[in-house]
C-alpha cells in the first residue's frame, strides 16, 4: 500500500493538521508555560469560540475566521475575569497548583453546561464557500478546510512570537515567567502583566474555536478530547516556548497522519500520546525546553 | 396606618377563603370521578438527555410525550391516563442499573421501556429479566443475542440478524450492477455500533464473493479524515462501506470530496446523514451517496399517522432546539410505546406475562407501518432501507421534507426510484 | 483518633452493612449505595497519592478500567469467582501503579499529571483493539443468578463494596498514622528537602503509587457484574477521573476522612440529582459546587470544620 504519493500527501496533511493543533495549543503554552497556570479549561474556551463563530455564521452569514477575530476582545475580557478570580482565590495565597486545577475543572463543567443549555446537544457546523473544496498541486491535494486553519495557526504563532519577543509587554510577560520579583523592582506590576497574558491566552481560543468548527462538527462536550492533545503539544514543545509549541504541533500532526495512512487510524491517537510519554520519560522539559 | 392595613387583611382573608373553597372543590372533583380514571398507568424509562447520545435522546423523549398526549386525549389506556416517568441516564451505562431499580422499586411504575442505544439498553437487561418484565427496546443492536430473553422487543427494523442484515441491502444493490464490482473497502469508527456493522459487512462480503482491499477503524476523536480517505483511494476499491457516527460521517464525506475518492458505490452505514443539521450543511455533496435509513418521506412509506405525528413533532422541535425534521429516531420512539399501548389495550391488562405474550404473537399497526417481532425480539423481517441522495440542490431544509431527495432503493417492497450508478454520475 | 476506636468503628460499618442486607429489600438502594461506596474506594485511593504525596493522578479511570477488564478476562477465561477477580484486579492495577511510580523519578507536578492522562488514552486504545474482551463493541457479562447468604446478587455486590471501602479506608488510615505517611507528607511539602534529610523518597513514592493503583483496581474489579455490559468508553469514563479527584478536594485531602466525606456527599448528590433533576443542570451543579468549594473552603469540609471549631475554642 506504500507509495511516494501517499507518503507526500500524509506528510502534507499532517502539517496542515499540525498548524491547526498549534492554534489550539498556543493558549495553553502561554498560560501553563509562562504563567504556571494549569488551565485545563482551555479546550472548553475553544469550544466556546466555535459556538461564537457558529452563532455569527448562522445569524449574519459571517465567515468563521472573521467571527473568530471579532470575538477576540470578548474572550480577552473573559480571560481577564477568570484570571482575576483565580489570582484572588489561589495564587495570592500560594495554593495554586492542586486547587487551581480543580477550579479549572469546575470552570470546564460550567462553560460546557451553559453551552448545552443554550444550544442543546446537536452537532453544529458552519458554512463557508471554501469548505469541502480543495486544490491539487501535482500529486498533492490540499483541502481548504484544513489549509485555512493551518495558515491562521501559523499567523497566530508568528504574531504571538513577535509580540512576546519584540514588544515591551511581551518581554514583560517573558520576564514574569522568569522572575517576578525582578520585574517588580523594575517598576512593572507582575499581576497586571500576568492578567494581560492570560487574557491573551484565552483570546487565542476564540480564533482556534472558529478553526475547529470549520474543520468539522462541534458539540459542547467535545472539549474533553482535546485536553490531552493540547497538553501533550505544550509539554512536547517545551513549556512557554512558542516556536517549540508550533513545531511540536506539527510533529504530532504528522505522526497522527502517517499512522492513520499507513498503519491504521485506530492507533493514531495512541501513537501520538506514546510519543508524549516517551518524551516525558526521556526528556521531561520537552523537545525545546528552556 | 394600622386600620387600613387591618381592613385589607380582612378583605384578603375573604379572598383567601374563596380560593381555598375553589381548591377544595377542585380537589374533590377528581376524587368523585376516581371510579373511572383512578391512578395513571406509569411507564418508566431512562433516556440520554445529556452526553453523547442526547442529540437523539431528547427528540426520542419528546416523541414519547407526543404519544402520551395523543393517548390521553383519547381517554388514556383502559380508561386510565398514561404518565411517563423518566430520568436522564447522561449517556452513561453506569447510571442505568440505578435508574431502573429506582423506577421499579421506588416509583413502582407499571411498565419500563428502554433508553436509546445499545450501550444503555444492555445494563437494564438483567434487571428486567430477573423480574420477568416486558421490555421494549429503542435502537439496540443485537442486545438480546446473549440473553435470548422472551420479553424483549426492539423497534429498530434491523431484522432477526441485526449486524448482518444491516448491510444486506447495500451489498445486494452492489451485486446487481454490471460489471459486478469486485473490491471493497471497509472503514468505521472505534465504537460499539460501527464495529458491529463492520463485522456484518465482512460477512456480506464473503456471501457475495467480493474481495476486501482495505479494512480499518479510526478513533472517534479523529480530527482529520483526509489521510484515511487517501489511504482508501490508494487501494482503488469499487465499493466503500462506511460505518460511522455523526461527526465522522461528516468528516468522511468532506474528506472523500477533497481527495477525490469516487468509488462506484459509497456509503452504507453512516449515522448522522439522516439529520437536518448535516443534510443542510453538506447539501449537494451528499448526491450519489447510498446510505441506510429507516424512514424517508417517499410515497411508498406514507403510513397512517406518520404525517400527523411529524407535524406535531416539527412544531415542538423548533422550540426545543432538536432535529427539526425528526425523520430518523422520533417515529420509532413513538412506535415502540405505541406497540406497548396497543398490547395493553388488547389484553385489557397490566399483567406483564399477558402483554408479553400478546406482543410476541401479534402484528401491530403503527406510524412506522406494520410491526411484527420474531423469536429473538427483533423484527421478524428486516426493513433497513438503503436510500440514495439524489438531486440535492443548495442547503435549504424544505427540500428534505419532500420526496425525491432520498430515494428508496431497497427493499424492493418499498422501492421508490432507481439507483444512479456509478456514484460519480450522481455528483454535480 | 485512637487505634482501637478506629478499628472498632470500621468493624461496626461492616456489621452494619451486613445487617442492612437483612432488612432492606429495595434493590435501588443497593445499586445507589454501591456507586457511592465505589467512589469512597476510588477517592481514598486517589488521595493516598494525590493528597498525601502531592502527585496528581488524572488517569484514575485507567486503573479502574484495568481492574474491570482484568475481571472480564478472568470471567471469560475461567469463570473465576468474585474474590479472585478482586485480588487479580488489584494486582494488575497495582503493577501499573508501580510502573507509574518509576515515572515519578523523572516527572513531577503537572508533568506527572499529564503523563497519567496520556497513559489512560494509550490504555483505552489498547482495549478498543483487543477483540478478546469485546473491543469497541463491548462485552456482556452475565451475573450469576444466585449467591449463597444473599437474596440477590446486587446485595452481594453491595456487601463486597462495603468490605472494600472499609479496607481502603483502613489502609489510608494506617498510612497516615505510620512512618510511611510522614515520609509521604515530607515529599509533598518539599521533595528535595526530604531527599536530603534521608527520606527514602523513591521507595515511599513507589509504595504510594502501588497502593493507590491496587485500590483503584479493586474498585473496578466488581464493575463488570454491576453494569453487566463493559465497553471501553464507559469503563474509561472521564467521570472516574474527575470524581476521584474532586471528592477528596471537597472533603479535604490531608486526612483519611476527607475523601470519605467528599465521596459520600458528592456521590449522594449525584445519585439524587440523577433521579430528580434529570437535565444538564445536574452537571452545572457539580461544577458550581466544585468551584465554590475550592474558592471558599480550600481545605475541604474537614478543614472548614476544623477552622470553625478552633475559632470557637479560641
Amino acid at each position: 500500500m506504500f507509495s511516494v504519493d501517499l507518503l507526500l500527501n500524509a506528510i502534507i496533511a499532517g502539517i496542515l493538521l499540525g498548524g491547526f493543533y498549534a492554534a489550539v495549543s498556543l493558549g495553553i503554552s502561554v498560560a501553563f508555560g509562562l504563567l504556571d497556570v494549569v488551565n485545563i479549561a482551555h479546550p472548553v474556551f475553544v469550544i466556546l469560540g466555535s459556538y461564537a463563530a457558529y452563532a455569527m455564521n448562522t445569524s449574519l452569514g459571517l465567515d468563521p475566521i472573521v467571527a473568530g477575530l471579532l470575538f477576540t476582545p470578548v474572550f480577552f475580557a473573559l480571560g481577564v475575569a477568570v484570571y482575576r478570580i483565580y489570582y484572588n482565590s489561589f495564587e495570592k495565597k500560594g495554593e495554586e497548583s492542586l486547587r487551581g486545577l480543580v477550579f479549572f475543572f469546575g470552570i470546564l463543567f460550567i462553560v460546557e453546561v451553559v453551552l448545552l443549555l443554550q444550544y442543546g446537544v446537536d452537532y453544529r457546523l458552519v458554512e463557508a464557500a471554501y469548505i469541502g473544496e480543495s486544490v491539487h498541486i501535482g500529486p498533492v491535494g490540499i483541502a481548504f478546510r484544513l489549509l485555512v486553519p493551518c495558515l491562521v495557526g501559523m499567523g497566530l504563532t508568528l504574531a504571538l512570537y513577535l509580540f512576546l519577543s519584540k514588544t515591551f509587554y511581551g518581554r514583560a510577560i517573558q520576564a514574569v515567567a522568569q522572575d517576578s520579583l525582578a520585574l517588580r523592582l523594575m517598576g512593572a506590576n507582575p499581576i497586571r502583566i500576568k492578567t494581560l497574558a492570560f487574557g491573551l491566552a484565552i483570546a487565542t481560543a476564540s480564533l482556534a474555536g472558529a478553526l475547529l468548527i470549520m474543520i468539522g462538527p462541534v458539540e459542547p462536550s467535545m472539549n474533553r478530547e482535546y485536553i490531552g492533545r493540547v497538553f501533550a503539544i505544550a509539554v512536547l514543545g517545551g513549556l512557554g516556548n512558542i516556536g517549540g509549541t508550533f513545531v511540536a504541533a506539527l510533529i504530532l500532526g504528522v505522526v497522527e497522519s502517517l499512522t492513520s495512512t499507513f498503519y491504521g487510524p485506530s492507533w493514531a491517537l495512541a501513537v501520538s500520546f506514546g510519543v508524549l510519554l516517551l518524551t516525558l520519560a526521556v526528556r521531561p522539559a520537552g523537545l525545546f525546553g528552556r | 396606618m394600622m386600620r387600613p392595613g387591618k381592613c385589607r387583611t380582612r378583605r384578603w382573608s375573604w379572598i383567601g377563603a374563596l380560593i381555598a373553597m375553589v381548591l377544595v372543590a377542585e380537589a374533590w372533583a377528581p376524587a368523585i370521578s376516581a371510579a373511572q380514571t383512578a391512578q395513571p398507568i406509569r411507564i418508566g424509562l431512562g433516556m440520554a438527555l445529556t452526553g453523547g447520545l442526547a442529540a437523539n435522546g431528547k427528540p426520542a423523549l419528546m416523541s414519547m410525550q407526543i404519544w402520551a398526549e395523543d393517548v390521553n386525549k383519547k381517554g388514556g389506556l383502559l380508561g386510565r391516563k398514561v404518565e411517563l416517568v423518566y430520568y436522564d441516564d447522561q449517556t452513561k451505562p453506569a447510571t442505568v442499573p440505578g435508574i431502573y431499580t429506582k423506577l421499579l422499586d421506588v416509583d413502582k411504575v407499571d411498565f419500563v421501556v428502554s433508553g436509546y442505544g445499545t450501550n444503555l439498553i444492555a445494563p437494564a437487561m438483567p434487571i428486567v429479566m430477573e423480574r420477568g418484565l416486558v421490555f421494549m427496546g429503542l435502537f439496540g443492536l443485537a442486545n438480546n443475542e446473549k440473553f435470548k430473553y422472551h420479553g424483549y422487543f426492539q423497534i429498530m427494523p434491523a431484522g432477526p440478524n441485526p449486524a448482518v442484515d444491516w448491510s444486506q441491502g447495500f451489498f445486494e444493490i452492489a451485486a446487481k450492477q454490471t460489471p459486478k464490482p469486485t473490491t471493497v473497502a471497509l472503514v468505521g469508527a472505534d465504537a460499539e455500533y460501527p464495529h458491529n456493522a463492520l463485522a456484518g459487512a465482512r460477512e456480506q462480503v464473503k456471501r457475495f464473493g467480493l474481495k476486501i482491499v482495505y479494512d480499518s477503524t479510526y478513533p472517534p476523536a479523529t480530527v482529520d479524515y483526509t489521510p484515511i480517505a487517501r489511504a482508501i483511494k490508494a487501494t482503488n476499491p469499487d465499493i466503500v462501506f462506511v460505518a460511522s457516527y455523526p461527526p465522522d460521517s461528516v468528516g468522511m464525506v468532506l474528506a472523500a470530496h477533497e481527495v477525490g475518492l469516487t468509488p462506484k458505490l459509497f456509503g452504507g452505514g453512516m449515522v448522522g446523514l439522516q439529520f437536518a443539521a448535516f443534510m443542510t450543511k453538506l447539501g449537494p455533496k451528499l448526491n450519489g451517496l447510498v446510505n441506510y435509513d429507516f424512514w424517508v418521506p417517499e410515497p411508498t412509506l406514507k403510513f397512517p399517522g406518520i404525517e400527523e405525528f411529524l407535524r406535531k413533532y416539527q412544531a415542538k422541535a423548533k422550540e426545543a432546539g432538536v432535529d427539526p425534521l425528526g425523520h430518523y429516531l422520533p417515529p420509532w420512539a413513538y412506535a415502540y410505546v405505541q406497540v406497548l399501548g396497543q398490547a395493553i389495550e388488547a389484553t385489557k391488562s397490566l399483567d406483564q406475562k399477558k402483554v408479553m405474550e400478546h406482543i410476541r404473537t401479534n402484528t401491530f399497526d403503527t406510524i412506522v407501518g406494520k410491526v411484527q417481532f420474531g423469536p429473538n425480539g427483533e423484527w421478524a423481517t428486516s426493513r433497513v432501507l438503503q436510500i440514495q441522495f439524489q438531486n440535492v440542490t443548495g442547503t435549504d431544509i424544505e427540500q428534505f421534507m419532500k420526496p425525491g431527495k432520498r430515494v428508496v432503493l431497497y427493499p424492493a417492497q418499498w422501492k421508490s426510484g432507481a439507483l444512479i450508478y456509478p456514484y460519480a454520475k450522481a455528483k454535480p | 483518633m485512637q487505634r482501637r476506636v478506629f478499628l472498632a468503628s470500621m468493624l461496626a460499618v461492616v456489621v452494619l452493612g451486613a445487617l442492612v442486607t437483612r432488612v432492606i429489600q429495595n434493590q435501588y438502594y443497593y445499586f445507589a449505595a454501591y456507586v457511592i461506596l465505589q467512589y469512597v474506594v476510588l477517592a481514598t485511593a486517589w488521595n493516598i497519592l494525590g493528597g498525601y504525596t502531592g502527585y496528581v493522578n488524572f488517569g484514575s479511570a485507567a486503573f479502574f478500567a484495568l481492574g474491570a477488564y482484568t475481571s472480564v478476562v478472568l470471567i471469560k477465561a475461567a469463570a473465576a469467582p468474585l474474590v479472585v477477580l478482586v485480588v487479580a484486579g488489584g494486582l494488575v492495577s497495582g503493577l501499573l501503579g508501580l510502573g507509574i511510580g518509576y515515572l515519578t523519578l523523572r516527572l513531577r507536578g503537572v508533568f506527572f499529571a499529564i503523563a497519567t492522562l496520556a497513559l489512560a488514552v494509550v490504555l483505552q486504545t489498547m482495549f478498543i483493539n483487543w477483540e478478546y474482551v469485546g473491543g469497541a463493541r463491548g462485552i456482556y457479562i452475565i451475573r450469576p443468578k444466585t449467591v449463597p447468604f444473599f437474596t440477590s446478587y446486587v446485595e452481594f455486590l453491595f456487601a463486597v463494596m462495603v468490605v472494600l471501602a472499609v479496607v481502603a479506608v483502613t489502609v489510608a488510615w494506617w498510612i497516615e498514622n505510620s512512618r510511611v505517611g510522614r515520609g509521604l507528607a515530607a515529599i509533598r511539602d518539599n521533595e528535595e528537602a526530604a531527599e536530603c534529610m534521608g527520606v527514602p523518597t523513591l521507595k515511599l513514592k513507589l509504595v504510594a503509587t502501588t497502593v493507590s493503583g491496587v485500590l483503584m483496581g479493586v474498585a473496578g474489579a466488581p464493575f463488570p457484574y454491576y453494569v453487566t455490559y463493559v465497553e471501553p468508553s464507559s469503563a474509561f469514563n472521564l467521570d472516574y477521573a474527575v470524581n476521584s479527584l474532586a471528592m477528596p478536594m471537597i472533603g479535604g485531602t490531608t486526612t483519611w476522612a476527607g475523601p470519605v466525606l467528599g465521596a459520600v456527599l458528592l456521590g449522594t448528590a449525584q445519585q439524587v440529582a440523577t433521579v430528580t433533576i434529570s437535565s444538564a443542570l445536574n452537571l452545572l451543579i457539580v461544577g458550581i459546587i466544585l468551584v465554590a468549594f475550592v474558592i471558599l473552603a480550600p481545605e475541604g469540609i474537614i478543614g472548614l470544620v476544623r477552622r470553625v471549631t478552633k475559632g470557637k475554642r479560641g
